[in-house]
């Protein structure tokens, strides 16, 4: 089979990626064809976290997320399989409370166990939650790696729309398809990169707190991605300086170190997501969509890549496919 | 059914639009608890929010915007304008943050906005504290609803100060009353209807909840049971572990 896909951030690399896996010959289009600032996907925290995810998401992001680890793994090799720690200020004990009650796969650790597990954390928390089985991933360096194996595999990439009919069309151009999904909206998410050299951690480490949730993903050699804010908003472009203050002013919490570290970059970006936050497929003709994946580009873009691909391959209607015509 | 501005709403109940997991969980909880009014902010989304705010205006409750997140006169000013062409109403639930952690009302700069805002023809519920000087205030410069806290904005505290709003709706019997803010559990939001609040305003007790829809139609049930207790003439409690009179030689068993 002969597919063209539209858009090449994270949810078409992966169509991509699965087709090409299966056999088939894959040619992407988009205005800007390498990875890079335009594509909401460039701005991803990498958390792997599908346990986490469920505290506040449907269960089927849990259920779905399970396999992310293994497909990134495989496709990218660039999987960190550390696990995620969840820590909250004392005022907020209630939090990881509740936050544990609404999530699994995860023990409870004490301060002695969480020294253990980072060490420049030691002191500083009581108790938090641990979740073994999680991962991340650097989501530039794995949308490179994934570009450049489909490359070796023949796939080829446009800016243009090439000549010469595909079987079938996927559209996986995320907000941009709004002309066509009109009941996808934008949720808006900022995020900040530091260096900071004076603190190492392995692992995400998110710090729950009622009003200003915050992540942090180490991205190796003392630098830290910060995350993400979520407005109903589709603005997209540069951050606020509440946003910033709000995030930095976190990030200072759980450790003062943060207070020297150099902010490397900023971003803010919207991302693409229907009304239950959850992705959704849709057949039109010969158009397949594929979109909505929300704040879970990386934990779900392989399930509904899978998805789409057994749909193509054999008629099936998936889970997220709630349109055939 | 509670009257604003000579507006009269299906539900006692008010509930907010924030912190939802999804607008889908929103949209089950307004069904589930068919709230008269819908709270909706805008100052953080920079005028990008259209596609959400289309998503509350089809919950079927009418809509009252606010100035969450201003901290100054001027911020609020300026919200509850663009708010006013945004969602074509006069109706604005005034917010003026005086402290940024509690986000406790700063209720100096609330008067001064609600004055600015009433004589711009705005209909101003107040965000306030339970104090009779700051509400008397309120009143003198036209708002025709007063909506104290009953604790801070997402503490869900409940009804911090119980003998003050009483004071409050002793001192103001005819003008609508809501307690706004801090409501945790189906019973602070009923002990509110209890001592004759019009109306209870709430957000994070639904929104945070483990099941949005479950605990929104647990909330409605407790604004009508209150409601219609207040209306009943409840009894009067009498502490019979303080006796007042000696019992002995009494015909107590008479």
């Amino acid at each position: 089979m002969r597919a063209r896909i539209l858009g090449a951030g994270v949810m078409g690399m992966a169509i991509a990626t699965e087709l090409a896996a299966r056999g088939h010959q894959v040619e992407l289009v988009d205005p800007e064809p390498a990875p890079g600032p335009h594509a909401c996907s460039w701005w991803a925290g990498g958390m792997l976290a599908p346990h986490c995810e469920a505290e506040s998401t449907e269960k089927a992001v849990e259920r779905h997320g399970l396999s992310a680890i293994d497909w990134w793994d495989r496709h990218t090799g660039a999987v960190s399989r550390n696990g995620t720690l969840v820590l909250t200020l004392a005022r907020d004990r209630g939090e990881l409370a509740r936050f544990g009650r609404r999530s699994r796969g995860h023990s409870t650790v004490d301060a002695e166990a969480i020294a253990k597990l980072e060490p420049d954390l030691a002191g500083r928390f009581t108790s938090g939650l641990f979740y073994p089985d999680e991962a991340h991933l650097a989501p530039r360096a794995a949308l490179m790696a994934l570009r450049e194996r489909l490359v070796a595999q023949g796939a080829t990439f446009h800016t243009w729309a090439p000549d010469g009919a595909a079987a079938v069309v996927i559209d996986a151009r995320g907000l941009a398809a709004r002309d066509a999904l009109p009941d996808l909206r934008g949720v808006r998410g900022e995020m900040l990169v530091l260096r900071c050299p004076d603190l190492s951690l392995s692992r995400p480490v998110r710090l729950l707190h009622p009003r200003i949730p915050l992540y942090i993903v180490p991205r190796g050699e003392g630098v830290f991605m910060l995350g993400a804010t979520m407005i109903e908003s589709d603005r997209r472009g540069v951050v606020t300086a509440r946003s910033l203050l709000e995030m930095l002013s976190a990030a200072y919490a759980l450790h003062p170190a943060f207070g020297e570290a150099v902010v490397l970059e900023t971003g803010a970006d919207a991302r693409p997501a229907f009304p239950d936050n959850l992705p959704r497929l849709r057949r039109r003709g010969a158009t397949l969509y594929a979109n909505g994946l929300y704040r879970h580009g990386f934990l779900l873009s392989p399930a509904v890549a899978r998805m789409a691909a057994d749909h193509l391959e054999s008629d099936t209607i998936p889970e997220f496919m709630d349109e055939v015509s | 059914m509670p009257v604003f501005y000579d507006i009269e709403v299906g539900s006692a109940l008010m509930l907010g639009t924030a912190q939802y997991p999804s607008p889908a969980v929103l949209a089950e909880a307004f069904r589930a608890a068919r709230p008269g009014i819908a709270t909706v902010s805008l100052r953080r989304e920079q005028g990008g929010g259209q596609d959400f705010w289309g998503l509350v205006q089809g919950l079927g409750a009418k809509i009252l915007p606010n100035t969450a997140g201003c901290h100054s006169v001027k911020e609020a000013v300026t919200t509850a304008h663009m708010a006013r062409e945004l969602f074509n109403t006069r109706w604005i639930k005034l917010e003026v943050i005086g402290h940024t952690d509690t986000l406790q009302p700063d209720v100096f700069a609330l008067v001064e906005a609600a004055r600015i805002l009433t004589d711009d023809g705005f209909e101003v519920f107040p965000y306030c504290t339970e104090d009779l000087t700051v509400c008397g205030r309120l009143v003198d410069v036209g708002c025709r609803v007063l909506m104290p806290w009953g604790a801070p904005i997402g503490s869900g505290l409940g009804i911090n100060n119980a003998w003050g709003l009483r004071a409050l709706r002793a001192h103001f019997p005819d003008l609508p009353l809501v307690v706004d803010a801090g409501i945790g559990l189906p019973s602070h939001a009923a002990e509110a209807m209890e001592m004759g609040y019009d109306a209870v305003l709430l957000n994070t007790a639904v929104a945070k909840a483990g099941d949005s829809a479950g605990m929104a139609r647990a909330m409605a049930l407790a604004v009508e049971a209150g409601r219609a207790a207040f209306l009943a003439d409840p009894m009067e409690p009498r502490d019979m572990a303080a006796p007042s009179t000696p019992v002995i030689g009494k015909a107590f068993l008479a």
